[in-house]
């Protein structure tokens, strides 16, 4: 007993209270920023394949594919926060993103330039209030971190991969009559 | 060896619900005055089982119970007993106490006794009227009172020393599978056995037929062994044999009297036997019963919702398409595993080919998998026409229920939702639809009256239709009605649809009065708002005088679809099969084009708006722009005709329905998705969604 | 290892025989009534039958009947389970060729009992 007291040093307490205060996010790039989602939130990464459009939606949402028999929807981030399109490459990765809702959960893909890293970050060290001036609609930004003097805007899955219904699907057919 | 009975109880309430059900379907059709054997036959297999169940799983009060019900089935079965209306009354009145007890027993409930007791004295009355020299009456007398007897049998057997036991065999007593070495070894388990054999009968070599037996036995068994134990071994041959024991008795006298009885060589007689053998079984039948009652326990308490606990029951031709798959995966998979443990470069063909067959044969599984959830819409069907027996005669009318289409299926799911709507749309016609007899003949209509549920799939819809041959909707007393209650405007121009659509709105009823059968104020309106939040939607259409039809059209989940794929540009779709009537080229003399409403185009005598797939989905890579280029494929859903404009018609494939909404969301003129062979989605159309966006 | 058919239409009582038996260490078969039993009594030899009598498709008893035509059989010990406390259904079974009975309601322990003094 004794001796495995002994053995924790310091550095090791360091480390031990790091991860209990800390999280881990997956950082990739949209032109020449860099963001984050959380780790736990990443089911797997996967390159650009073709996709089957879906008519009469925002340009931002790509289409759907088949995701071991799942239809998944791929959304571009670059379009969705405005950062304008690139042609997609063999390169061009998707991050299949699982994100929860009050009572259910859906998986989706988001588009990004590249996927750089995964990267530790103390919680304390997340700013809060960001701004952004015009460019992203903060709605979807968890907070703001820096690794390596270059800042990571954490995104909020969950928000991020809620869309918009875009029409009414009630038709009643008596609302002509009156 | 204890073995935890609790765990069959959950099948066996299972199977005790689906023979009651059984019982009742069964008992409803005697009562059409439809005698048939093999019909009460049914019925009493279902009763038997059920008491066979219960009295093993030790639930007494139910056995009990089913077996007078069964006595009654058997002398119906046997012809003792004439088929009468009230017999069949007593029996459906006892089917639902029997499912409430067994209801009450699942959930760990105190059961009714007092409407058991109820039930119970009805079917003894039923029972006590019918038969004339009324055996059954005096069989249960005798049974009570022989119960007690093999108790006393064994209370005085107490001076014994052994037992000589002659036993000669029957020639064929072999054939039965009875072994006489089995019954020695038996005897000699009660105490210490001699034998002697008598190979007197045993004829010479010539004569010998070794599948019989010649040779007879004289036993000694030493010590104090009950004469019914000894009988017991010997009570599945006794026809078979001839059989005597003889007690060889101590010199102290037995005190008891009934000792003496016992006294001398017992020979059975087969005259005797009969009782005999009752009073044996009685006793074998009652005991367990007793012993078992405080056995009760409470095992299962951790677990009263696992009642409705998603369960499914599957058709075993599924579950054998589903193995046959697994099978021929298998084989795949090793077939792969052989190519891949020698890999060279001149097997990449095979292992192309065995990598196409994996992705096949997983498609498959997965295909059948969820075909799996689908179930005949006969679950929700066959509680009406109890429904409809006990509704007709508490209304005083005089109703005939058809079912069609029951095997038609649909997902388990929208089975669970549709029962309710159901329930409200068939008590409405028996209530409001149907006419009481004298007022059928008045009009010249036949006295019983008729409603029909039918259910069959259309264009990737399951359709289900309450029809009745009622006295249909007065479209003038409905617009009065609804402008009464304000619904509508005085001078409101209402086609005949959407006078009878009014039924829907909330607010409005057409029942004179409220009963205690259908009105209660939740209406129609309820009944469209379930159905919708299922993604369907309700239609009426009624003729005065002649009867009403309602039609339920509800999606198929997650059912297998019927699809003509189609090409707009570089685009795929996939049109339900059900829902094309055909496909055409077209010219432009055939199109009308009117200024704001968009194109028409004549189709014999009708004129069809015409869709422009490329036009309301955006398609820019679309090579058919101009009419003449592409096709027009004619299609129907829901009541709504038009004619899609595509490039092409390619192949017509099965498809698999994929929701779109379970990680995206809805999309109008787009009812699902599916994946086709390639491993790429296509979109599956929504034929009335396409004329809504067209109409945009 | 001995092998023995359980015949009933009830999966309740089915499971209760079979799972008592193969608890005692027996190989067990189950068939759901007479056709089926038959059709799996033809393609494999039991050493004991145990069924049900009322089933629908083909009873019990046309099952014992049908199986004493079978060489296999001639002499296997073939039993019903019997809920039947008058003599009718034991005669006619008998008359078929049935080894013997077991009344219902049974428990596991009369059963077990039972197929011990048929096959050892």
């Amino acid at each position: 007993m004794t001796e495995n007291i002994e053995a924790i040093d310091d550095e090791n307490v360091e480390n031990i209270t790091k991860t209990a205060n800390s999280v881990q996010f997956l950082s990739f790039t949209l032109g020449n920023e860099e963001y984050g989602v959380d780790i736990l939130k990443v089911q797997e990464i996967r390159s650009w394949e073709p996709v089957s459009r879906i008519p009469n939606v925002p340009a931002y949402e790509k289409g759907v594919v088949n995701l071991r028999g799942s239809i998944v929807p791929i959304i571009d981030l670059r379009e969705r926060f405005g950062l304008g399109h690139v042609e997609y490459s063999p390169l061009t990765v998707v991050v299949i993103l699982q994100a929860n809702f009050e009572d259910r959960s859906c998986v989706m893909g988001v588009v990004v330039d590249a996927v750089s890293n995964v990267i530790n970050v103390d919680k304390s060290t997340i700013q809060n209030s960001p701004d952004f001036g015009a460019r992203v609609s903060t709605e979807f930004i968890n907070g703001l971190t820096s690794v390596d003097n270059k800042m990571i805007m954490l995104l909020d899955v969950d928000k991020l991969l809620t869309l918009e219904e875009i029409y009414e699907n009630e038709d009643n057919p008596l609302q002509a009559i009156s | 060896m204890s073995i935890d009975m609790a765990q069959f109880h959950q099948v066996f309430f299972e199977e005790s619900f689906e023979g009651l059900d059984t019982m009742e379907s069964g008992l409803l059709d005697l009562n059409t005055g439809d005698v048939d054997v093999d019909e009460i036959n049914m019925i009493f297999r279902a009763a038997h089982s059920i008491k066979g169940g219960s009295g093993t799983f030790g639930f007494t009060a139910v056995s009990d119970f089913t077996h007078v019900m069964e006595t009654l089935l058997d002398e119906m079965r046997d012809g003792r007993r004439l088929v009468t209306q009230s017999a069949v009354d007593a029996l459906l009145g006892s089917v639902d106490c029997l499912r409430a007890m067994l209801t009450a027993i699942q959930d760990e409930q105190a059961v009714d006794t007092q409407n058991v007791a109820e039930h119970k004295k009805v079917l003894e009355v039923e029972l006590t009227r019918g038969a004339d020299s009324s055996p059954v009456a005096s069989q249960e007398s005798a049974t009570s009172e022989q119960v007690s007897d093999p108790v006393a049998i064994t209370a005085h057997e107490a001076n014994v020393e052994g037992w000589n036991i002659s036993f000669s065999p029957h020639p064929n007593m072999l054939k039965t599978g009875n072994d006489p070495v089995r019954m020695f070894r038996e005897l000699a388990e009660l105490g210490e056995l001699t034998s002697t054999a008598d190979f007197l009968g045993v004829p010479d070599i010539h004569n010998l037929e070794p599948e019989e037996c010649a040779i007879s036995w004289k036993l000694h068994l030493k010590g104090n062994t009950a004469e019914q134990d000894i009988e017991e071994i010997f009570s599945w041959v006794e026809d078979e044999c001839d059989f005597a024991i003889q007690k060889i008795q101590s010199t102290v006298q037995s005190v008891s009297p009934v000792a003496e009885t016992t006294d001398s060589t017992t020979t059975v007689q087969p005259d005797e036997q009969t009782s005999k053998e009752d009073k044996e079984t009685t006793a074998e039948a009652t005991k367990p019963v007793a012993s078992k009652k405080p056995v009760k326990d409470k095992k299962e308490t951790a677990k009263p919702a696992n009642k409705s606990s998603g369960s499914i029951r599957v058709d075993t031709t599924k579950i054998d398409t589903l193995i046959n798959m697994v099978g021929e995966l298998v084989i795949t998979q090793s077939m792969l595993s052989l190519v891949g443990e020698h890999f060279e470069i001149n097997k990449l063909d095979q292992l192309k080919t065995g990598l196409s067959q994996l992705e096949r044969h997983t498609r498959e599984l997965q295909e059948s998998v969820m075909n799996i959830r689908m179930l005949p819409i006969s679950f929700v069907f066959s509680r009406f026409p109890r429904l409809v027996h006990d509704l007709s005669s508490k209304l005083g009318k005089k109703i005939e229920l058809k079912l069609v289409g029951e095997n038609t299926e649909v997902d388990k799911t929208v089975v669970e939702l549709l029962s309710d709507p159901l329930v409200h749309l068939v008590r409405n016609s028996l209530d409001h639809g149907i006419e009481m007899p004298e007022d059928r003949i008045a009009a010249g209509k036949p006295e019983t009256g008729t409603v029909i549920l039918e259910a069959y799939h259309r264009g990737g819809n399951i359709v289900i239709e309450v029809v009745d041959d009622g006295k249909g909707l007065n479209k003038d007393k409905l617009r009065a009605k609804a402008i009464e209650k304000g619904l509508i405007d005085e001078d409101a121009i209402l086609t005949d649809k959407q006078t009878y659509e009014l039924i829907f709105m909330p607010g409005f009823s057409t029942a004179e009065k409220l009963t205690d059968v259908s009105g209660r104020g939740v209406g129609m309106d309820v009944v469209r708002r379930n159905i919708q939040s299922l993604g369907g939607n309700i239609e009426i259409i009624s003729e005065l005088g002649k009867g009403s039809t309602i039609s339920i059209h509800l999606p198929l989940t997650l059912a297998i679809l019927d699809g003509q794929s189609i090409s707009v540009g570089d685009e795929r779709y996939i049109v339900p099969l059900g829902s094309i009537i055909e496909s055409i080229n077209i010219n432009e003399d055939m199109v009308n084009r009117i200024a704001g409403k968009g194109e028409t185009f004549r189709l014999r005598d009708e004129f069809l708006p015409i869709v422009r797939m490329h036009d309301i989905f955006h398609v820019e890579s679309a090579k058919a722009t101009k009419l003449t280029d592409g096709l027009v494929v004619v299609v129907e859903g829901q009541g709504v005709k038009c004619g899609l404009f595509v490039d092409d018609l390619l192949g017509q494939q099965q498809v698999v329905i994929k929701s779109l909404e379970a990680n995206y969301r809805r999309v109008e003129g787009i009812s699902g998705a599916t994946i086709l062979g390639d491993g790429s989605v296509a979109l599956i159309l929504d034929i009335p969604g396409l004329v809504r966006l067209a109409n945009q | 290892m001995t092998n023995i058919l359980a015949v009933d239409d009830s999966a309740s009582m089915r499971q209760m025989v079979s799972f008592t038996l193969k608890g005692a260490g027996y190989s067990v078969v189950e068939a759901v009534d007479g056709v089926d039993a038959l059709n799996k009594a033809k393609s494999e030899k039991f050493d004991c039958v145990v069924t049900d009598v009322n089933m629908p498709n083909k009873d019990g008893i046309a099952l014992i009947k049908d199986l004493r035509t079978l060489p296999d059989y001639k002499f296997t010990p073939l039993l019903m389970l019997t809920t039947e406390s008058g003599m009718d259904k034991k005669q006619q079974g008998k008359e078929a060729g049935a080894t013997g009975w077991i009344v219902k309601p049974f428990n596991p322990d009369q059963l077990l009992k039972t197929i011990k003094k048929v096959i050892g």
